[in-house]
């Protein structure tokens, strides 16, 4: 029952010991490597933290950039599809355009072609009339020199005429 | 499949090695109780020199001594520190010549001295009949008056050297942080920066909540040495070999420090709990009594667990060396180091299991009287 009795001379070294050896670590080593591991600690996690929002940054931007790549492809369809359109409608338009000239400018020729054939038939008309009349002036003129065959003629003439 | 078998393997060895040592503790303990009977039996010491008693082998060494034994006749010789009716008196152990029977009476300021099993008494005026300078009652125990005793014993010594210890290694790794500020630890540093970090997460954290950091030097420390003290009281030559953390003066001033900080730290729901419980008024005549004693019961449970496991331990181990001298052969020294061997290595899981059981209780008992209620 010895080993039950503390011996009171050790109980008193050993309160002087503890609390000399507690007050010396804590000091010395308790509280600059608590302070040095929660700093640490600390920085790990602001460094993960800061890992995660650039993750995070990154991301958005992908998509930010993929959302440009888009609206500018967008765009570009757009764009063309415009132009396409602009190109079909210009075409079209000459076209329309073109074909109205041809007709405006063919009829045009149509009524010169035949104001000039009115105006050449009028012509010739005058002059196969002219023409004619003097023709006919030069036979009769002709035929009225030759008195002999004026004579035959008459008499030819009455000769036909039967006095009924 | 082949792990199972390994498994299995293993398993019936171990069952081998209990029923083993099961066997031989019985053959241990019916010699302990021979020794026992043998030790009531006489009244001469020439009985006992013939048989050896185990018991009394045991609790020489796992007790304290004025001189630390190295080997066979070699002592070193510690100083006495005495403070008597006259003041301080210092001498050499050496000076009562390996004399533990109070036969030697060491004489300084007129005052004499005697050391009997270890305890050193004010030296009766004759001897008695065996020669001895003391009274002894019907027990055989000595009633002179004692001296304060606060000699440098071999446990004071293994306190200082351990201090010693503990202080190199935490200062070196608190250099350590101080030189790779906000690096990864390095050498002794990465080794006790993970227990430092057990002992602040899974022993105050949880049990201390948000204010933990105020405790954390004294589990720390208490931690430490604890753990430091158990490892040295394990290794079978100088400088460790004694069995300071099995002593129980050294477990009381341990557990009266946590019983000081429960006490200081405890808020008034701690103190409402105890005298004034939520429980009808006319059981407070049960309650209250229960509660007060439930106060000084869980540090002399600390008190009480410590030393009876490091005790129990190097008794153990004390125990299955002597079983060679017990049956006095030499064939049975493999078997009684084998099992030495086997109960060391469990004596090294324990070390830790004490150290980390009297820091989480200790923390537990805090975080009891601080826990805030609403």
């Amino acid at each position: 029952m010895e080993l039950l009795v503390p011996e009171i001379g050790l109980v008193i070294l050993q309160t002087i010991a503890f609390l000399l050896l507690m007050f010396l670590l804590a000091k010395f080593a308790w509280k600059p490597v608590l302070a040095a591991i929660k700093e640490r600690e600390q920085s790990i996690d602001e460094a993960l933290n800061k890992a995660e929002l650039a993750k995070q940054e990154m991301t958005r931007l992908t998509a930010q950039n993929e959302e440009l790549m888009k609206e500018a492809r967008s765009e570009r369809d757009r764009i063309l599809k415009e132009a396409k359109t602009l190109k079909d409608n210009i075409l079209h338009e000459a076209k329309n355009q073109a074909h109205t000239e041809g007709v405006k400018l063919i009829e045009k020729a149509k009524i010169e072609i035949e104001n000039q054939k009115k105006a050449a038939l009028a012509e010739l008309k005058s002059q196969v009339s002219t023409l004619s009349i003097d023709i006919a002036e030069r036979i009769l003129r002709n035929q009225l020199t030759d008195k002999a065959k004026q004579q035959d003629l008459v008499a030819s003439l009455l000769k036909d005429v039967e006095l009924n | 499949m082949d792990c199972s078998h390994v498994f299995e393997f293993k398993v019936n060895r171990l069952i081998v090695v209990f029923a083993l040592f099961l066997a031989f503790f019985s053959h241990a303990s019916v010699a302990l109780a021979q020794a026992d009977t043998a030790h009531a039996g006489e009244n001469s010491h020439t009985k006992a020199e013939k048989k050896f008693d185990i018991g009394k082998f045991a609790l020489h060494h796992i007790g304290d001594s004025h001189s630390w034994h190295v080997i066979g006749n070699t002592y070193i010789s510690l100083p006495v520190i005495l403070y008597t009716s006259n003041g301080f008196v210092t001498f050499s152990s050496g000076d009562f010549l390996h004399d533990d029977e109070a036969k030697i009476v060491v004489e300084r300021k007129g005052m004499g001295f005697v050391k009997l099993h270890e305890k050193i008494y004010y030296a009766s005026a004759n001897a008695n009949s065996h020669g001895q300078y003391v009274d002894l009652d019907e027990k055989h125990h000595a009633s002179n008056a004692r001296p304060l005793d606060i000699s440098i014993t071999k446990n004071v010594c293994t306190l200082i050297f351990s201090i010693i210890v503990i202080l190199a290694v935490f200062l070196n790794v608190a250099n350590g942080y101080k030189k790779r500020k906000g690096k990864s630890p390095k050498g002794l540093q990465s080794w006790m920066e993970p227990i430092i970090l057990f002992v602040r997460d899974d022993i105050a954290k949880p049990n201390l909540g948000h204010k933990y950091e105020r405790f954390m030097p004294y589990l720390l420390t208490v931690f430490f040495f604890i753990w430091f003290n158990n490892m040295l009281g394990l290794v079978p030559f100088l400088p460790g070999g004694a069995n300071l953390t099995g002593n129980i003066a050294v477990t009381m001033v341990l557990a009266i420090a946590t019983f000081c900080l429960t006490v200081f730290n405890g808020n008034k729901y701690y103190w409402k709990h105890i005298f004034m419980p939520d429980v009808p008024w006319w059981m407070y005549i049960v309650m209250v009594p229960v509660e007060l004693f439930g106060i000084f019961t869980k540090p002399i449970a600390l008190m009480i667990r410590l030393f009876a496991n490091i005790t129990a331990g190097h008794i153990l181990v004390l125990s299955l060396i002597c079983l060679v001298f017990v049956f006095n052969s030499l064939y049975i020294a493999p078997i009684s180091i084998a099992f030495a061997v086997f109960i060391g290595a469990i004596e090294l899981l324990v070390a830790f299991i004490q150290a980390f059981i009297f820091t989480i209780l200790s923390a537990l008992f805090i975080g009891m009287a601080i826990e805030e209620h609403h």
